[in-house]
């Protein structure tokens, strides 16, 4: 909780109005940062020497419940303190752009990738935005809940057979 | 003198000059999985390497979100399946953290054990591979029947060898058997001289020396920024163990040392794992001896954990539990979480989101090998065709985590 408050009173003086929801979840301090702000906001906490996010733990993508947004959320480390936060942003499923972080961290390169694979976000001035793990052939974003993954004539394992 | 004007930039000489491509893999004897690179050779000095993954990628992440939270699990033991205990018990803490539960030391310390057994699985396998690969083959010989015993474990805990799903959510299915306690004895007894034997056959082999040292190697500064984790980071001489940093599972009970290299090439990545085979005999002695006796082995959460059958027959609160999970029809608290365990060869998370329903909203595992491995272009740029081999080798990249 102190650091929930100390980084986001650091990021309010840094970049106003650039986080749109900073809570807890579990044992993680969790921001949500504007998408334009992002590769900004990922540069400082690398560079300050107070906070010193200096490792990507994680990045991975995610479409919101509306279908309507996708995601991309990063998992930061900072080994000597051992301080953990997750930041999420979020942007327009029809416009799915952001700034890369590989020039930040070089090991986005194949997370960005794959997160471009499984949800389509293209990640603006990534060296080589190509498809990872699925076929080059694949015209599709699969991860997307677009595409559902079993036969949905099956009704037998349905959420409304259980009232939900 | 005047000064000779150079005719022939050498720049422009490098550009013209001609490299053979060379396919290592998809399938090679000396891969050990599905992995392709695609070489640049300049005779036998690789000039660039450019990786294909994605040959066994099976859509893990797609399946688990159609898919009860109890039966993501066999999904996990196909990750890295050097180690899948680790996977599996893992994964299991992650779903405890959602819903809040805490499970008995007794459950902790068991796992514990497990999980050690799984990283002596997994640094035998790599290590005694590295030997194969550099020309030893005695010590893969002689040191794999000890991943059998390990394997006899398991099968006595739960009934499988390789694809485990062991233990529960909330922990353990039944109390081990006086046969599993006495396999594990047995292990931990025998064991040391068998490892011992293993370690002077190759450890201070001048010729396997000779070969491994700065070999593909790696600094600090570099595996940081590539976000390496686990003995490949530690042989490069960063200190950082999740067991130690983060820890779960009552690992803080616990007096172990972290190796750590310092050049971070093949022969501190061998040297690093070998030393972590004997940090976990030592975990596995403590937890032994520290195990709390008269404790259930599992945790008091019925919406997870199924009742024994005579109770499914004559309870009735028990038959409908046994209905709810059998149907994947638990009640999930709304949420997400991260947690991370120290795998076998780096730090596994898990990020999960909940949103209440009867499967995942959205999960993503943090397969540590898929992060690093990309840095292998970098670190074998200007390496014999040889070296890279073991190189890959000694990274314990395992084709199964690697695709998802």
């Amino acid at each position: 909780m102190e650091l929930l408050n100390k980084i986001k009173d650091t990021l309010n003086t840094h970049f106003p109005n650039a986080i749109e929801v900073a809570e807890m979840s579990y044992d993680f301090p969790v921001f949500t940062i504007k998408h334009d702000k992002i590769h900004e906001v990922l540069t400082f906490l690398k560079q300050d020497e107070e906070l010193n996010f200096h490792f990507l733990t994680d990045l991975t993508g995610i479409q919101t419940a509306d279908e309507k947004q996708l995601g991309v959320i990063y998992h930061l480390h900072n080994f000597p303190k051992n301080l953990r936060i997750r930041l999420k942003t979020f942007f327009d499923i029809n416009k799915p752009e952001i700034a890369t972080a590989t020039d930040i961290y070089p090991a986005a390169n194949w997370m960005e990738r794959e997160t471009y694979d499984f949800f389509g976000v293209r990640f603006k001035g990534h060296p080589n935005l190509v498809r990872i793990l699925n076929v080059d052939e694949m015209d599709i974003f699969p991860m997307r809940k677009e595409y559902p993954l079993e036969d949905q004539t099956r009704d037998d394992k349905s959420d409304k057979m259980f009232g939900r | 003198m005047a000064k000779k004007e150079t005719i022939i930039n050498p720049e422009m000489e490098a550009e013209e000059k001609e490299y053979s491509t060379l396919n290592l893999g998809p399938t090679h004897p000396a891969t050990h999985g599905i992995f392709q690179n695609i070489l640049k050779m300049d005779g036998e000095i690789i000039h660039s390497a450019t990786p294909t993954v994605g040959y066994i990628h099976r859509a893990f992440e797609k399946l688990a979100e159609r898919r009860p939270y109890n039966q993501i699990k066999p999904i996990t033991d196909r990750l890295n399946y050097c180690s899948s205990p680790i996977n599996n018990l893992g994964w299991d803490m992650t779903v405890e953290k959602l819903i809040g539960c805490t499970v008995p030391k007794r459950v902790d310390y068991m796992r514990v054990i497990i999980m050690e057994l799984a990283r002596i699985a997994d640094h035998l396998i790599c290590n005694s591979v590295i030997g194969v690969d550099t020309g030893a083959m005695t010590g893969f010989l002689y040191i794999f029947q000890w991943r059998e015993k390990i394997y006899e474990i398991y099968e006595s805990i739960c009934g499988a060898r390789l694809t485990t799903n062991i233990g529960r959510i909330g922990g353990f299915e039944k109390e081990w058997t006086k046969d599993t306690w006495d396999r594990i004895d047995n292990f931990v007894k025998e064991y040391p001289k068998a490892l011992q034997e293993f370690a002077n056959l190759l450890e201070r082999n001048k010729i396997f020396m000779d070969r491994t040292i700065g070999c593909g190697p790696i600094s600090a500064e570099m595996a940081l920024s590539y976000s390496f984790t686990g003995p490949n980071l530690r042989a490069a001489g960063v200190d950082y163990d999740v067991r130690i940093m983060n820890p779960y599972s009552s690992y803080q009970d616990f007096k172990f040392d972290v190796p750590i290299g310092t050049q971070g090439d093949t022969y501190d990545r061998f040297m690093v794992r070998q030393h972590e085979m004997w940090q976990s005999l030592e975990i596995i002695k403590q937890a032994i001896a520290k195990m709390p006796k008269d404790e259930p082995v599992h945790a008091d959460v019925p919406d997870f954990f199924l009742p024994p059958k005579e109770d499914v027959y004559n309870n009735m609160e028990a038959l409908i539990y046994h209905f709810k999970i059998i149907m994947g029809e638990m009640d999930v608290p709304k949420g997400e979480v991260y947690h991370c365990v120290e795998g076998g060869n780096g730090e596994l998370g898990f990020y999960l989101i909940s949103d209440g329903g009867r499967t995942p909203f959205r999960l993503h595992f943090r397969r540590p090998c898929f992060i690093y491995y990309q840095a292998y272009p970098e670190m074998v740029k200007g390496i014999m065709l040889s070296d890279a081999i073991i190189t890959m080798s000694s990274m314990n990249v395992i084709a199964g985590e690697l695709d998802a």
